[in-house]
């Protein structure tokens, strides 16, 4: 008896210590979570920011704070309305803000941001059930919306302020120049970043070292950046051999326009993207010859955009078709199994 | 890192996996200590893999240490011992810690016990003559290991003579010793291969020489080196190599183990028979060495008693079926921050709160983990990042299955092959968003096994 009692004396003591119980695992890599990644995505974005001020000065402070602002109230607004915990501090919207800002032309009047955001939060995420349940890229959604209802302000000519005292925003961007004109801009200036175009898109060389860091990171798949790189210059060098003469190589093709941004920075958005390396990679390669194909025989100049949106609509189905092997297995058994 | 061992093509590594901290630092260095003899065990009637043993001894029967006293129920069963002397109590139903509710037998202690120095002599100590393997007939062998209830030590508690006996239909050209011990936290395989590797390697020769195979590799995880010197020094001139692994979780994993050694991959529903290897575990076969040579039963093994929580982390010799409260009691109790206690590693292992539950043949240890260990952020979204498609080792996509079986889309679940998974829970260590990855995944299992039954 005695020692029964001595017993529950010890069980007691122990549950008074809250022993949980839990499934396994009992441990987690708790240095790296989704606030991290986000986190990961604004540290690489710091040289694209900073190439942005340094070419467009005020257009782009004042493009950024807008985008950002808007953003975060139209996340808090839109998850206010579904009643669900307002989630600002997942960094999410903050990401969003930042890269649709960096993804507009610097003159854009203000409204256009703002309403940008608004559509990039509300319809292009909030309204499919918040962070990770969205299909599109919400900042590419915003974006497309402002293009089209704002043609004035985002096309070719919204690039393009007279007015200003800013050297480059006087000047059409590279894109526009040749597909317009035949001129050529040097591929130093595009490598660089001192040439007209959206905030973030200008210099090649940052979006290369903000995206580096992002891959070293794995916080951005590096078969995505390396799929749009392929199909890239796959498809440049068939456009140079079936049309000899041009200057634009298939350099120009890499470091102009927001090819480098959209590879490493929106491509790479891990809701709307592929799981699976293999379709990540696919993926890739999808947006990398939708862009070409835009580029070479569209009316726009630019396409990265849509072949993100595009590709964005065939993920699940990559990942349809992208259901990784499990290890050992062999091809005959997995069709049974299916 | 490459192998280099003659013969075989293992890289002696695996792809995918995870580096949790090792945290073997709390018990690897405490040599291992007799626990002293309890006053009472209580030993569940179904420890391993397979059919349950069935009691053969009645209430107040007297019985000596190594008495069979249930009797195994089919070939993929075995027998279960008295780990001690004294009389049998009124047969009674225990949990264990992984949920299952079995019967079990107490046995009350009477007169004197083997303990201290001489019963570790017994178990683990002595001579290991180590040219004796081919003057015993293989089946003699496997007879043996059936007779002495040995089932995998490493956690799996497959009954071994299932897989160690004579096989002419699928030859077996390696037999693979398991001395990864990839678990955080876990020491007692470690602690079996520094102090006892004669044993290890004496059980090894003898169960090559009954499966029939040419080869013998033990694999040893490379954060081990000091295993990995007293195991060469114990197989030198016997023609056991030793593999030295990269350190990664799960090394320990059989299906990895042998991709490592070998280069041979086991197909999902498949066994490493198939790919003509056999593998067990250090522990084993050293109770192998035991029941083939002494004629003894499993009736104790060794386990760690470690973590931030408990006072002193020891390396014990116990019989089967000592309550886990007793071991933690004899280390010393918990500490203030003690969180959760685990029966075996942090990884795979089960966590439980009554500390009246008896350990089983295949518990390696108890681990119990502080506040600071198990504090996790909160579950957030799934951004489908795709890291747990990077570190799963068996190549599935955890994110899918968790999610399908969440929300009973089970047709998703089985097309993402969710029965391939093992738990070994990389993905819910890695995810960003705190996901119960491996918990949602085993609802799933569960919810499809039970609708395919009815």
């Amino acid at each position: 008896m005695n020692e029964h009692a001595e017993k529950k004396e010890k069980q007691g003591a122990a549950d008074a210590l809250r022993l949980q119980v839990a499934s396994s695992p009992h441990l987690s890599n708790a240095s790296f979570t989704t606030r991290r990644m986000m986190l990961d995505v604004l540290i690489a974005l710091l040289p694209v920011i900073g190439m942005a001020l340094y070419v467009f000065g005020m257009f782009a402070v004042k493009q950024i704070l807008i985008c950002l602002v808007s953003c975060l109230v139209a996340e808090a607004l839109f998850t206010k309305m579904r009643k669900r915990p307002i989630p600002l501090d997942d960094g999410s919207a903050t990401v969003t803000g930042v890269i649709l800002a960096l993804s507009l032309p610097g003159p854009a009047p203000w409204y256009v941001g703002v309403i940008a955001s608004f559509v990039a939060i509300g319809i292009g995420k909030v309204l499919f059930g918040g962070l990770g349940m969205n299909i599109f890229n919400p900042a590419m959604v915003g974006r497309a919306f402002v293009m089209i209802a704002f043609a004035g302000s985002m096309a070719a000519a919204g690039y393009v302020d007279a007015t200003s005292t800013v050297d480059a925003v006087t000047k059409a961007t590279p894109l526009t120049l040749f597909q317009q004109a035949g001129v050529i801009t040097p591929l130093k200036d595009l490598f660089l970043g001192t040439t007209n175009g959206s905030l973030g898109e200008v210099s090649a060389l940052a979006c290369i070292a903000g995206g580096l860091y992002l891959c070293i990171r794995r916080t951005a798949s590096w078969e995505i950046p390396a799929g749009v790189i392929t199909a890239v210059v796959v498809c440049g060098i068939l456009a140079g051999i079936s049309g000899p003469g041009t200057e634009w190589t298939v350099l120009h093709h890499l470091f102009g326009g927001a090819l480098l941004f959209g590879a490493f920075f929106i491509a790479t958005d891990p809701v709307t993207s592929p799981l699976a390396p293999k379709g990540k990679f696919i993926f890739g390669l999808g947006v990398g010859a939708i862009v070409m194909l835009l580029r070479l025989f569209s009316g726009y100049p630019e396409g990265v955009m849509f072949a993100v949106l595009l590709m964005n609509a065939i993920t699940p189905l990559i990942n349809r078709w992208m259901i990784p092997k499990p290890f050992g297995a062999v091809k005959e058994e997995t069709k049974k199994a299916s | 890192m490459g192998l280099n061992l003659a013969g075989f093509e293992g890289s002696g590594s695996f792809s995918k996996g995870v580096h949790p901290p090792d945290h073997k630092e709390f018990s690897k260095d405490a040599p291992i200590e007799v626990l002293p003899a309890p006053s009472r065990v209580v030993v569940p009637l179904l420890q391993n893999i397979g059919a349950p043993s069935e009691c053969v001894v009645k209430a107040k029967q007297e019985i000596s240490m190594g008495d069979v006293i249930a009797k195994p129920t089919g070939f993929v069963s075995v027998p279960i011992h008295s780990p001690i002397n004294g009389k049998v109590q009124k047969s009674t139903n225990v949990t264990l810690p992984n949920g299952r509710h079995v019967p079990a037998i107490p046995i009350k202690a009477e007169g004197d016990q083997l303990e201290g120095q001489a019963l570790m002599e017994d178990v683990l100590g002595g001579e290991w003559p180590k040219d004796v393997a081919g003057s015993y007939d293989p089946k003699e062998i496997s007879a043996a290991i059936q007779n002495a209830g040995i089932v995998g030590l490493g956690g799996a508690t497959f009954p071994t003579h299932v897989k160690i006996m004579p096989n002419d239909e699928r030859p077996v050209d390696a037999l693979i010793i398991n001395g990864c011990e990839c678990e955080p936290f876990l020491t007692p395989d470690y602690r079996v291969m520094v102090e006892a590797a004669d044993a290890v390697i004496c059980g090894a020769l003898l169960a090559a020489h009954a499966v029939g195979a040419k080869n013998i590799v033990v694999g040893i995880e490379a954060n081990k080196p000091k295993a990995v010197q007293t195991m060469k020094q114990a197989a030198e001139g016997t023609g056991v190599k030793i593999a030295v692994l990269k350190t990664k979780y799960p090394q320990g994993s059989e299906k990895h183990l042998i991709v490592a050694v070998t280069g041979r991959k086991v197909p999902p529903g498949k066994l490493p028979l198939d790919v003509g290897v056999v593998v067990s575990n250090v522990g084993t076969m050293a109770a192998v060495a035991r029941a083939v040579l002494r004629g003894k039963p499993l009736t104790h093994r060794v386990v760690c008693v470690t973590g931030g929580g408990i006072a002193t982390p020891k390396n014990l010799l116990v019989p089967i079926g000592i309550t886990y409260g007793e071991l933690i009691d004899y280390c010393g109790g918990l500490k203030p921050d003690a969180a959760r206690i685990i029966s075996g590693g942090p990884m795979m292992g089960f966590s439980f709160t009554d500390l009246e539950m008896p350990l089983t043949k295949g518990a390696s240890g108890v681990t119990v983990l502080t506040n600071e260990d198990v504090k996790k952020a909160a579950e957030t979204a799934c951004v489908r990042c795709g890291r747990c498609v990077d570190v799963c080792p068996l190549n599935l996509v955890p994110s899918r299955l968790a999610i399908a079986s969440r929300n009973k889309k089970f047709d998703v679940a089985e097309r993402y092959h969710i029965f391939t998974c093992v738990e070994c829970g990389c993905c819910a260590y890695t995810c960003p968003a705190s996901l119960p990855l491996v918990q949602l995944i085993r609802m799933g299992k569960a919810a499809i096994t039970a609708s395919r039954k009815k």
